[in-house]
């Protein structure tokens, strides 16, 4: 099932070939079994003796002024340990947020949408918490509610956070914008008047949630120097950190934390949930508490991805040329900021999609609202505006007359090609290329589902099981889409990660071990550090430590960037421990072999090497009484931040292309879908473990194939109530509607990454979406401008 | 809250009539779901599953007797012959999980409308038998089995005991609409069955109305727009005017409600076509002789 493998001409990486288990092989993760067979201690399997247990209140109502609190009954029951509120907070500070400190660590005399934490309560059963929160009494007094673009902008809106003071207020036209980014290059104005075709465009992406399958969870043990030591599922512990420590009054030295097991987290765990709850509750008893969210809470625990309004004008000549693009993009960020400026650059700057378009008019904005805060999800902005620039191609390439693959190659970028922010394309941007891949392949049969003497197979056809057709109203759809994402974090910010790597012999072997912060959220970023650590030092044996605080941070797992720069800081702290160990071998045994001080040396097979491939010196013997070990940072290239007004300035690291295919049998009467095969062809720079690199792609794209035919997150937009805060209403893809995913690996290095890779964990989830609604629009003939398809869309009812 | 376990079916209706707020509890696929997210929070749960009758099913002359507590897995795998609506329809609940454990008497006792197996019973015929320590076992006609949105026809001190169910005399056949392709509550579902031996045909309609319902207009109109063509002797394809009012008479029994999973014009649009689908399909089964098959199904 994996693909081709695509030589470059990159020179060959010598120290990959000889080191079992380096780079390039598909080891196999440590925890794969151990899930599979439910063997896997999750954060939620933790247990202390002693501990408590801890659960939040949360407000009923999306926008309300809270008039009072009456604890005094859930206080007075058995079993209750504390009951907390604002008024309990022990810090000056009593905000956090990953941008914008605007979230309240509990609700202070007013709530901002459904589901925001008020009061917290400890108690020695869980049961027993929850009905000691149930008896809180929370008296609201209701306020108008802010849900779209209108009613946030109206000029009597109610603002959702008075008195901002945060360094995005000045640039935005109204206080309940969070951020606003525009990008002008060329003249969109005067080149249109080119154009032979316009198309214009509105679309509507919905809210998608991460669901992710563990629910947020920890365990808060407080510490005899008053400190407090958390173990946590999240996305990254020092960001966590510098958000806990100050609302807990406490330095961060005394503010311990340590990654325990992450059920996935797709973004989901960028932000804070039950972690300053759980080490509130922790110091205000003395005891351990634990909080477990269940999938009820989970949907009001996290943030989710931003729904978007999404306004298109495409240009192009009568060959085919794209003349110019002006886009507006509306992103509702809910009540608190969260990531939303950062979803906003992404939005704004990938927004005309890896395309050649000289002249753009381009904005991207995030509103405050009362709908749920929205946040960090795989494909961070991206994926909205690739739904939207993908159904525009097809309606130009259409206008135009030309094949819809044809059209997109003849506009693809290129290397060199510059971004609408004017930032070139300098590593390889093979667009039109993986178009041509997922076109050349085969369709899968036409009437697949029909079996001997007439029957159907159902499992092959819309409703599956549900058995509501045999072939009746079932019409093939065939769309392709291609995307374009960043990797790492953009705008100048200083993306880096450490990398602790110790060497020493262990009864007689030589033994590296690891130590990063990096959260292992089901990655598998801890099997590629291992195979980094093999490659570069020539063990067997890898240790990987708990990743943990007491190392420098590792950044985000997010944004497609781990195995790029935590993978880069392990590659180079082991190349300075390899400096370390040599210099140990050139003190050694330097007078033995004059190689020791002429030629390039290398730890192969647990030998010192010279890369003539003579064998100098064996590990175990050379570091005898030994051990080597460097903790170092790590950073790729610095980005800037773009320009305020022009959107200009070269804000990214690193670009990262997928390409789709997509079949599907729609049953037009009924208004069902089966995709059938979700073909795709993805650039990774270089697979450090093909099997991941492959099961990435196919989570990824099976998530995108959920927003466009399942997932949403219904708000009210009378309440901003959630209506639908479970698996029964909230469907993500079962394996019966996964279709088969044939996946074409390319590998051009980038010359400016680690080993040539190029992160890939996201890129998948973009173009997966608009592949299958033009798809559906094909064997429809409807437009379609609105994801999630449902039923209603597809029937007019 | 108390856990009763009775071990016989005797001891289990003497602890239901000294506690009559007792929840039944068996495969707990429904029950449990409900005290989890704490919308229920019963005195007593009265366990089933020491009652291994309840888990019997018989083949009779006329009837299947079904006990309550028959996994829908068992349904499937061993009463697709005499059964075929309902092995459909079982094909459709939940996971292959949770039809090991859920049976019928779960869907009887919540009687939600959206539950899998009603259109199925409803189409097929079937009485529920229920019985209670005072005064014995009664038989409730499905047709008044279902008195009320999630509410149903027992006694306070009476447990469902098994449904006794007509054998498929012609073709049965079952559609739900969900939006994915499995492991989903219905937005819809519709429920068909030919009855060649009194020459009727009987529907059923799920989550479509405050109750499972029949779509009678419907039924009445087929009946007699069969007889007067002679179609049960002549074996006619039914002319697309008669499927085309029959859908329409389905889709117009539908009483649904707008929704998160659906809309009601939604819900009656795909009753109607749902039902012009499974009579084409049940009707050219009875008329080619290929019997009571549950085709369609792998």
């Amino acid at each position: 099932m994996a693909g081709t493998k695509t030589t470059t001409g990159a020179p060959t990486d010598v120290t990959q070939k000889h080191n079992q288990g380096g780079i390039g092989e598909s080891t196999l993760r440590p925890d794969g079994t151990l899930k599979v067979t439910g063997e896997f201690a999750y954060s939620s399997d933790m247990w202390h003796e002693d501990m408590l247990w801890g659960q939040t209140l949360r407000s009923t109502v999306a926008h309300a002024e809270i008039v009072s609190i009456d604890t005094s009954e859930a206080l007075a029951m058995a079993g209750v340990y504390a009951v907390l509120t604002y008024d309990d907070l022990p810090a000056e500070m009593k905000n956090y947020g990953l941008e914008i400190q605007d979230t309240p660590v509990l609700a202070h005399g007013k709530v901002r949408h459904h589901g925001e934490p008020v009061a917290l309560v400890a108690a020695d059963h869980p049961e027993t918490a929850r009905r000691a929160a149930a008896k809180i009494k929370i008296e609201y007094r209701e306020l108008p509610v802010i849900t779209d673009e209108a009613s946030a902008l109206a000029e009597d809106a109610v603002l959702v956070h008075e008195g901002r003071d945060d360094e995005y207020i000045e640039w935005v036209s109204h206080p309940n914008i969070v951020h606003n980014q525009p990008i002008i290059r060329g003249n969109a104005e005067e080149a249109a008047k080119k154009a032979d075709f316009v198309v214009k465009g509105e679309y509507t992406f919905g809210m998608q949630d991460q669901a992710f399958l563990g629910p947020e969870s920890g365990l808060a043990v407080p510490a005899e120097d008053g400190g407090v030591d958390l173990y946590v599922a999240t996305q990254w512990l020092h960001s966590d950190l510098e958000q806990i420590a100050p609302v807990l009054g406490l330095p961060e030295e005394k503010v311990r934390m340590t990654l325990s097991g992450v059920g996935g987290a797709f973004g989901g765990r960028e932000d804070i949930s039950m972690q300053i709850h759980a080490c509130l509750l922790a110091l205000r008893t003395g005891k351990p508490v634990k909080i477990v969210y269940n999938r009820f809470e989970s949907f009001f625990g996290h943030v989710h991805r931003h729904p978007a309004k999404l306004y298109y004008e495409h240009g192009a000549t009568k060959d085919g040329k794209l003349t110019h693009m002006k886009c507006r993009i509306v992103l509702d960020g809910g009540a608190y900021a969260s990531a939303s400026p950062a979803v906003v650059g992404n939005a704004s700057s990938l927004s005309a999609g890896p395309y050649v378009i000289d002249d753009v008019d381009i904005e991207a904005v995030a509103l405050y609202t009362n709908n749920p805060p929205c946040g960090a999800m795989r494909g961070f902005g991206a994926v909205q505006a690739c739904f939207a620039y993908e159904a525009q191609m097809d309606k130009l390439a259409d206008e135009v007359g030309m094949d819809r693959v044809e059209f997109r190659q003849l506009n693809a970028m290129e290397q060199g090609t510059i971004m609408p922010t004017g930032q070139p394309v300098d590593s390889p941007a093979p667009v039109a290329e993986i178009l041509r891949r997922v076109k050349a392949r085969p369709l899968p049969p036409e009437r697949q589902w029909e079996v001997a003497d007439g029957d159907a197979d159902v499992r092959e056809l819309p409703g599956g099981l549900s058995n509501t057709t045999h072939g009746e109203g079932v019409v093939r759809g065939v769309g392709y889409a291609v995307g374009i994402k960043n990797v790492g974090f953009s705008e100048g910010f200083d993306d880096y990660s450490t990398a602790k790597v110790r060497m020493e012999v262990i009864n007689g072997e030589p033994v590296a071990t690891v130590h990063t912060a990096m959260a292992e959220v089901g990655q598998g970023g801890i099997t590629v550090h291992a195979q980094i650590a093999r490659t570069e030092l020539g063990v067997q044996q890898v240790t990987i430590h708990p990743a943990d605080t007491q190392v420098g941070s590792a950044g985000s797992t997010s944004a497609s960037r781990q195995t790029y720069v935590t993978g880069g800081a392990v590659k180079n702290s082991c190349e300075l421990v390899r400096e370390k160990v040599l210099e140990i071998g050139r003190r050694k045994y330097g007078s033995y072999h004059p190689a020791w001080a002429t030629a390039e040396l290398l730890l192969e097979g647990g030998k010192v090497v010279t890369d003539g491939g003579e064998a100098l010196a064996d590990l175990a013997e050379l570091l005898e009484g030994e051990t080597v070990e460097i903790e170092a940072e790590w950073r790729h290239r610095p980005t800037v931040a773009f320009d305020k007004r022009t959107g200009q300035g070269n804000g990214h690291v690193q670009y990262s292309f997928a390409a789709h295919r997509a079949v599907v049998e729609v049953d037009t009467e009924l208004g069902l879908v089966k995709v059938i095969e979700l073909a795709t062809a993805q650039d990774v720079g270089k697979a450090l473990n093909p099997l991941s690199v492959v099961g990435q792609i196919q989570g990824g794209t099976t998530q995108g194939l959920g927003v466009a035919v399942m997932e949403e997150i219904v708000v009210d937009p009378k309440t901003a109530k959630v209506r639908n805060p479970s698996f029964t209403d909230y469907l993500i893809p079962t394996i019966l509607d996964t279709p088969t995913i044939p996946v074409d690996v390319l590998e051009l290095a980038d010359p400016n990454a680690p080993y040539g890779l190029r992160g890939m964990g996201e890129a998948p989830t973009l173009s997966s979406t608009p592949a299958v609604l033009a798809a559906i629009r094909n064997a429809t003939g409807l437009e379609l401008n609105k994801t999630p398809v449902r039923p209603e869309h597809l029937t007019g009812t | 809250m108390d856990f009763l376990r009775p071990a016989s079916w005797e001891e289990a209706l003497a602890a239901k009539a000294e506690h009559p707020t007792a929840v039944p509890i068996a495969g707990g696929t429904d029950v449990m779901v409900e005290i989890n997210f704490d919308h229920r929070r019963p005195e007593y749960l009265l366990d089933l599953n020491r009652i291994s009758e309840l888990q019997d099913w018989h083949v009779g002359e006329e009837t299947v007797q079904l006990g309550a507590s028959v996994p829908y897995t068992k349904i499937m795998e061993n009463l697709r012959t005499e059964l075929p609506g309902l092995a459909l329809a079982s094909h459709t609940v939940a996971s292959p999980q949770i039809r090991n454990r859920g049976g019928v008497g779960g869907n009887l006792g919540t009687a939600s409308p959206a539950g899998d197996a009603h259109p199925a019973l409803l189409a097929a015929d079937c009485e529920v038998e229920v019985e209670s320590q005072a005064r014995g076992s009664r038989l409730i006609p499905i047709d008044a089995f279902y008195t009320g949105v999630k509410r149903n026809a027992l006694e306070a001190d009476e447990l469902i005991k098994s449904v006794h169910i007509k054998k498929a005399d012609g073709p049965q056949q079952y559609s739900k609409v969900g939006t994915r392709n499995a492991m989903v509550i219905a937005v819809c579902a519709f429920g068909i069955a030919l009855h060649p031996e009194t020459r009727t045909v009987r529907t059923g309609i799920g989550s479509a109305a405050p109750t499972p319902i029949r779509a009678k207009a419907a039924e009445e109109f087929l009946n007699s727009a069969l007889e007067e063509g002679g179609f049960w002797d002549n074996g006619k394809i039914i002319t697309p005017s008669i499927a085309k009012q029959f859908a329409e008479l389905c889709s117009g029994a539908a009483n649904p409600i707008d929704d998160v999973r659906g809309t009601a014009s939604y819900r009656k649009h795909a009753v109607g076509i749902m039902a012009r689908r499974t009579l084409g399909w049940t009707w050219e089964s009875y008329r080619s002789g290929k019997g009571r098959g549950a085709e369609g199904v792998a």
